[in-house]
C-alpha cells in the first residue's frame, strides 16, 4: 500500500483515514443541505396548511411562490448539497484516499452557493413565479435561470472531482481489489448526475437566452422533454445515492452483508443504462410524442430500471437478515427483525426508508408511469402523493438516518437531543406516510396538484368534489404537520450537534452512550468463523429459503401488493369514457 | 464457492463475478417476469382497451387554432352560459377546445354514446385538461393540436378543471361539458355533478 501522505486523521471507530481537506468539504455541504432543508420545511408547512382546504392559509400569489421555493429547496438544494457531501465522503473516506483538487472543490462549492442565492432571490422577490418546472411560455427573471446554470456547473465539477478521486485512489492503491459496493453505488449516482446535468444545460441555456430576449421562442414541448430528462433523472441520482446509503447503514447498524456483488452491482448498472428514459413519465398524456415512444421510454426499456429496484428491494433486506443471522439472531422467520436495534435512529430511518420507498413510492410510481393509467393520474394530487413517498420518505429519510452517523464520525460530535433523535424517524415516517396517502386518495377523486383553491370560489362554474375529499385532505394536513415537526426536529438535532455539540470523545465498546448510535457503541461484528456459518446456511440441501426466509416472505407480500394495486388501477381506468 | 462474508463498506479482493445463490436467482426471475407483464399491458391495452392517450398530434399555430375554434363555435352555437357559447356539434364531428388564461372555450354539448374527434390546444401557456368527475387528464400544450377520439359514456354535467399551473388565475380556470342522452335531455341526473347556479341563489 502506498503511503501517500496527506493531512488526515484516523477514524477511531472504523480505522479509515479521514482526509482533513475532504472533511471540511463534507461539513460545509452537509450544513448548507440542512439550511436548505429548513427553508423547504417551513415552506412545506405553509403549503400543506393552504392545500388543507379547511385552513387555506396563504393568499394565492404566495401559495404559488412558496410552492416554487419548496420545490427548489427540497428537490434541488437540500438533496444535491447532501449528495455532494456523500460523493466527497464515498470517494475519500471509504477509499482511504485524499481528494483530487480540493481547491477546485471549494470553487465549485461557492459557485453552487452563488447559484442558489440567485435562485432564492428571484423566487422570494416574485421574479420567478413559474413554479419549480418553469414551463415556457411562463417566463422568469434571467438571473433565475442563470442561478440554476451556475449551480449545475458547480455540481458537475464536483462530480468530475469525484471521478478524479476514484482514479487517484486506484493509482495510489489506497485499497485492495474492487471498490466497496457503497462507493460503486455512489459512482453510478455520479454517472447519472452527469447525464442529468447535461440535459439541464441543454435546456436551461436556451431558456436563459430566451429570457434575455436573445432567442425568440423555446418550444414548450421540447422544453418539457429536456426539462424532465433533468427533473426526473435527477430523482434517479437520488435513488442510486439512497440505495448506496441503505447498504452503508445496513453495514454500520447491524452488520448487514452483501449477498452477491455481481447481483447488486449489475442492478446499479441497470440504473445507469435505463433510468434516464424516465423523462417520459411526465409526457404520457402530452401531444408531442407517439405511443410507441411513450411505451418504450416510460418502461425504462421494458422496466429494466424497475427490475434493478426490485433486485435491491431483495438484496438489501436479505443482506440485513443474513448479517443478523450470522451474528446469532436466528430465531424464527423474523427474529432478526424483532431483535434489531430499533432505538438506533440510523437503523429505524433506514427501515422506514426502504419500506415506504418500496411499498408506497415504488408501487405507485410504476403504476402511475404506465402509459394509459397516467390518464387518471396526470397532474392530480396522486403525483405529489407518489414522489413524497420516494424522494422524501425514501431519500430524505435515508439521508437523515446516515446523518446520525455522520455527526459522531465526521463532525465528531455527539448527537444532541438524543431521546428526540431516537423517535424522530418514527415521527417523520408516520407523517410522510399520512401525507402521501392523503394526497394519493385526494388525487383519485380528481383533486389537482399545484392548485390554490379547490373550492373554486372565484371560478365561473362550481366543482362539487366528493365530501370524502375533505377527509383525505385533513389526513394530508395532519400528516404534513407531523412530518414537518419531524423534519424540524432533525434540523434542531443537527444544528445543535454541529455548532454546540459535545465532542464525541472515546467510548467503551458494549456500553450505551447517550448521543452515540448503537452501531458505534456496540459495533455489529461477525464472529471469526462467519464464513463457515455462511456456507452452512447456504447448503443447497437446505433449500432456497434457508439463508433468508424472512426476506422471501417480505418480498412475496410486496409482490402481491404491487399486483393488486396495479390491476386495480387498470380496472378503474376501464370505467372512463372511451378515448384514444 | 460463496464470496467471503463482507459488507458494502469493504473493498472486494479478487473477482466478484460469482454465481448468485438460488434464492436470488428465483427472485430476479420472478421480478423479470413481472416486468414483462408490466410492459405487455401497455400494447395490450392499445389493442383491447378503450382508454389510450394516442390520438393524432400535429404542430399548429396557436392563433390559427383559436380562430378555428371560434369558427367551430359560431357554426354550432345553441346558446351561452356566463358569456361563453354553448356549442352542440353533430355526432361524429371534429370538436375544438382552446385553453387560455384563464378560460376553456367554448362549452361543449355532446351526446352520450356518440364518438367525436376532440381537438385540444392552448392559445398561450401550458394548461391541463382534467374532466371532472371522470378524472380524465390530458396535457394541453401551446403550438400542438392533440386530437383524441372521445365517446362519452353517460349523460351529465361535467367540468374541465385546469390542472397545469398557468399563472396567477390558474385556480379560476374551469370549463364545462354537457353530455345529453339520446332523447336530447339537456342535463341528465348525475348526483356528483349537479349544476348549482350561483347567480340564481
Amino acid at each position: 500500500m502506498s503511503a501517500a501522505a496527506f493531512p488526515h486523521r484516523v477514524c477511531p471507530a472504523t480505522g479509515l483515514k479521514v482526509s482533513t481537506k475532504a472533511e471540511s468539504l463534507i461539513k460545509v455541504n452537509a450544513v448548507v443541505a440542512v439550511v436548505s432543508l429548513l427553508v423547504g420545511a417551513i415552506a412545506a408547512l405553509l403549503l400543506v396548511l393552504t392545500r388543507w382546504q379547511a385552513v387555506h392559509l396563504l393568499p394565492a400569489v404566495w401559495y404559488y411562490r412558496i410552492l416554487g421555493v419548496h420545490g427548489m429547496n427540497m428537490l434541488i438544494f437540500f438533496i444535491i448539497y447532501f449528495e455532494m457531501a456523500v460523493l466527497w465522503f464515498a470517494s475519500t473516506v471509504l477509499l482511504n484516499s485524499r481528494p483530487a483538487t480540493p481547491r477546485l472543490g471549494w470553487f465549485s462549492f461557492f459557485l453552487m452557493i452563488a447559484g442558489s442565492a440567485l435562485v432564492e432571490w428571484a423566487q422570494w422577490s416574485g421574479r420567478a413565479d413559474v413554479l419549480f418546472t418553469s414551463y415556457p411560455p411562463l417566463k422568469a427573471h434571467p438571473l433565475f435561470y442563470l442561478g440554476i446554470i451556475l449551480f449545475a456547473v458547480g455540481a458537475l465539477t464536483v462530480v468530475g472531482i469525484f471521478f478524479a478521486t476514484l482514479v487517484i485512489a486506484k493509482r495510489e492503491k489506497t485499497y485492495e481489489g474492487s471498490m466497496p459496493l457503497v462507493v460503486y453505488g455512489a459512482a453510478t449516482a455520479a454517472i447519472i448526475a452527469v447525464i442529468t446535468l447535461l440535459h439541464g444545460a441543454l435546456i436551461y441555456i436556451p431558456t436563459f437566452l430566451w429570457s434575455l430576449g436573445l432567442i425568440k421562442t423555446v418550444d414548450p414541448e421540447v422544453y418539457r422533454l429536456f426539462w424532465w430528462a433533468l427533473g426526473h433523472s435527477s430523482q434517479q441520482i437520488n435513488v442510486a445515492a439512497m440505495v448506496s446509503v441503505w447498504y452503508l447503514l445496513s453495514a454500520l447498524t447491524i452488520g448487514g452483508v452483501v449477498l452477491n456483488e455481481k447481483v447488486s452491482r449489475s442492478a446499479f448498472v441497470l440504473y445507469v443504462l435505463f433510468i434516464s428514459m424516465a423523462s417520459a413519465h411526465h409526457l404520457l398524456v402530452d401531444p408531442g410524442f407517439s405511443s410507441a415512444w411513450k411505451i418504450v421510454n416510460t418502461s425504462y426499456f421494458m422496466y429494466m430500471a424497475v427490475l434493478a429496484s426490485m433486485i435491491h428491494g431483495f438484496t438489501v433486506p436479505a443482506g440485513m437478515e443474513l448479517g443478523m443471522r450470522l451474528r446469532g439472531y436466528t430465531d424464527g422467520l423474523f427474529g432478526w427483525l424483532r431483535r434489531a436495534p430499533w432505538g438506533d435512529p440510523g437503523f429505524s430511518a433506514m427501515v422506514f426508508s426502504i419500506v415506504v420507498f418500496g411499498f408506497v413510492g415504488g408501487i405507485t410510481g410504476v403504476t402511475l408511469g404506465t402509459e394509459q393509467i397516467n390518464i387518471i393520474a396526470h397532474n392530480t394530487l396522486r403525483i405529489p402523493g407518489h414522489f413524497h413517498a420516494t424522494v422524501v420518505s425514501g431519500t430524505a429519510m435515508a439521508f437523515m438516518g446516515v446523518t446520525y452517523y455522520v455527526l459522531p464520525l465526521i463532525f465528531q460530535r455527539k448527537v444532541a437531543f438524543w431521546k428526540l433523535a431516537k423517535i424522530q424517524p418514527y415521527l417523520f415516517a408516520l407523517g410522510m406516510l399520512l401525507l402521501s396517502m392523503g394526497m394519493t386518495f385526494a388525487g383519485s377523486f380528481g383533486v389537482p396538484r399545484r392548485h390554490w383553491d379547490i373550492s373554486f370560489s372565484q371560478a365561473p362554474f362550481d366543482v362539487p368534489f366528493n365530501p370524502a375529499v375533505d377527509l383525505v385532505l385533513a389526513v394530508m394536513g395532519i400528516g404534513g404537520i407531523l412530518a414537518v415537526t419531524g423534519a424540524l426536529s432533525f434540523i434542531a438535532i443537527a444544528v445543535k450537534s454541529v455548532f454546540f455539540g459535545e465532542p464525541v470523545g472515546t467510548w467503551q465498546t458494549g456500553t450505551d452512550v447517550v448521543g452515540i448510535p448503537q452501531g458505534l457503541t456496540r459495533p455489529p461484528v461477525h464472529a471469526a468463523n462467519v464464513d463457515e456459518l455462511n456456507e452452512k446456511l447456504h447448503d443447497p440441501a437446505r433449500g432456497i429459503a434457508a439463508a433468508t426466509p424472512g426476506t422471501l416472505v417480505l418480498v412475496g407480500v410486496f409482490l402481491v401488493a404491487f399486483i393488486v394495486y396495479y390491476f386495480t388501477n387498470w380496472k378503474l381506468l376501464s370505467f372512463l369514457w372511451r378515448v384514444g | 464457492m460463496l464470496t467471503k462474508v463482507h459488507t458494502g463498506l469493504d473493498p472486494v479482493p479478487g473477482v466478484w463475478w460469482k454465481p448468485a445463490h438460488k434464492a436470488e436467482k428465483v427472485w430476479v426471475a420472478i421480478a423479470f417476469a413481472w416486468c414483462m407483464v408490466l410492459f405487455a399491458m401497455m400494447p395490450l391495452w392499445h389493442w383491447k382497451g378503450g382508454q389510450n392517450p394516442s390520438g393524432v398530434r400535429r404542430r399548429v399555430d396557436p392563433q390559427k387554432f383559436f380562430a378555428r375554434t371560434m369558427e367551430f363555435a359560431k357554426q354550432y352555437k345553441i346558446g351561452d352560459d356566463r358569456g361563453i357559447p354553448i356549442v352542440a356539434p353533430p355526432v361524429g364531428a371534429e370538436v375544438y377546445l382552446t385553453g387560455m388564461t384563464f378560460q376553456w372555450y367554448p362549452i361543449l354539448q355532446l351526446q352520450a354514446g356518440a364518438k367525436y374527434k376532440l381537438h385540444m390546444s392552448s392559445l398561450d401557456m401550458n394548461h391541463g385538461f382534467s374532466l371532472f368527475p371522470m378524472n380524465i387528464n390530458f396535457q394541453v400544450v401551446p403550438g400542438y393540436d392533440y386530437a383524441l377520439d372521445v365517446t362519452p359514456t353517460a349523460a351529465g354535467d361535467f367540468r374541465i378543471i385546469c390542472n397545469e399551473f398557468c399563472g396567477i388565475g390558474h385556480h379560476t380556470m374551469v370549463g364545462r361539458v354537457i353530455v345529453v342522452d339520446a332523447s336530447g335531455k339537456p342535463v341528465a341526473d348525475n348526483a356528483s355533478a349537479v349544476v348549482r347556479d350561483r347567480e340564481a341563489k
